[in-house]
């Protein structure tokens, strides 16, 4: 360990600006990066889904149409 | 030589690589990225001209350094995509475009954080950070050129023509400080490679610059593949594959099209 406290360790030598600024800008690039990739999986899953669902709903209708038709 | 890749040039091929690899990628990236954060800010020794506040260097250096291997990167997708018309390329050039451009980002901002207290200005016009400033527009380029067309592929096309075209642009970087006259240091660790010299680094800097440099990758390479995953997606979401993977029912293959 190069600090003597934790106090220190933050201080960085006078230059905690310029030090802490540039780990926690690319931390929070990185972070972004990755909660856009995991939101848009999520919507693609989600829009599949409906899209699924819309197409079994079309498809049931569409039969139950048609034994209505048998049935007259 | 090259047959084994040919399965690949298939999305469903590719998507299940992926995510075969993440973990891979993903877990030595977050424990490597751990310990050079640890050793690089709280272990690794004071620079005796700058103190503490080289520690920048580590995440600098290896966002600088991927900024250029990203971009190479992405060029071999923009050949692969223009001579062989394989889709998958397109999409991996749209895949690594934007973490690209975020490490030449990063490098700009932090190098102007580390500029300003050592330089005493946040930016200079001198080769290397001109050279990098057209690297980070390159990168914005390609993204928009992609979506810049009604057809996709035409895109596609025309950004990997550009990314290819960019690539003249990462020699200048790297030799930047050495054709001229920069307010930049010279390379500190790729000299090695590309001198031929020892790196200009005490090892007990070194080897954590040397952990961030592996961990950046890393990380970068399971944001690539989770964007190209999702890009895959995108484009196969409605085929029996897709649905499968992702555990939807689909009751015939009729439902899928709406057609009987």
């Amino acid at each position: 360990m190069q600090f003597e406290s934790f106090t220190e360790f933050l201080h960085m030598g006078g230059y905690a600006v310029w030090v802490w600024w540039s780990f926690v800008g690319t931390l929070a690039c990185f972070a972004l990066l990755a909660f856009e990739a995991v939101m848009r999986r999520k919507t693609l899953v989600s829009e599949a889904r409906k899209h699924a669902a819309r197409a079994e709903r079309i498809l049931q209708a569409r039969q139950a149409r048609k034994q209505q038709k048998a049935a007259h | 030589m090259w047959r084994w890749l040919h399965p690949y040039a298939k999305p469903e091929a590719t998507f299940h690589l992926v995510q075969k690899l993440l973990p891979w990628f993903l877990v030595p990236g977050i424990v490597l990225s751990v310990l050079g954060l640890v050793w690089g800010l709280a272990f690794a020794p004071p620079d005796y001209q700058q103190g503490e506040s080289y520690r920048i260097i580590f995440v600098h250096v290896p966002a600088a350094m991927w900024s250029m291997g990203f971009y190479v990167a992405m060029a071999a997708a923009g050949l692969l995509a223009l001579v062989w018309q394989i889709r998958t390329a397109e999409l991996a050039l749209l895949a690594i475009a934007p973490v690209g451009a975020v490490l030449t980002f990063i490098s700009l901002f932090t190098g102007a954080l580390w500029g300003q207290p050592m330089w005493g200005t946040w930016w200079v016009w001198d080769a290397r950070l001109t050279a990098q400033l057209i690297l980070l527009f390159l990168y914005l380029g390609v993204m928009a050129l992609y979506v810049a067309f009604e057809d996709e592929r035409a895109g596609a096309k025309a950004a990997s023509i550009l990314a290819l075209v960019g690539v003249i642009n990462i020699p200048i970087i790297h030799y930047s400080v050495y054709w001229w006259n920069t307010l930049h240091q010279q390379s500190t660790v790729t000299r090695a490679i590309t001198r031929l010299e020892a790196p200009s680094i005490a090892p007990e800097m070194l080897y954590p610059l040397l952990v961030n440099i592996v961990a950046m990758m890393l990380i970068s390479a399971v944001l690539v593949m989770l964007r190209l995953n999702n890009e895959i997606l995108r484009r196969e979401i409605h085929r029996p594959w897709a649905l499968k993977y992702l555990g939807i029912a689909v009751s015939t293959p009729a439902a899928t099209t709406g057609k009987e």
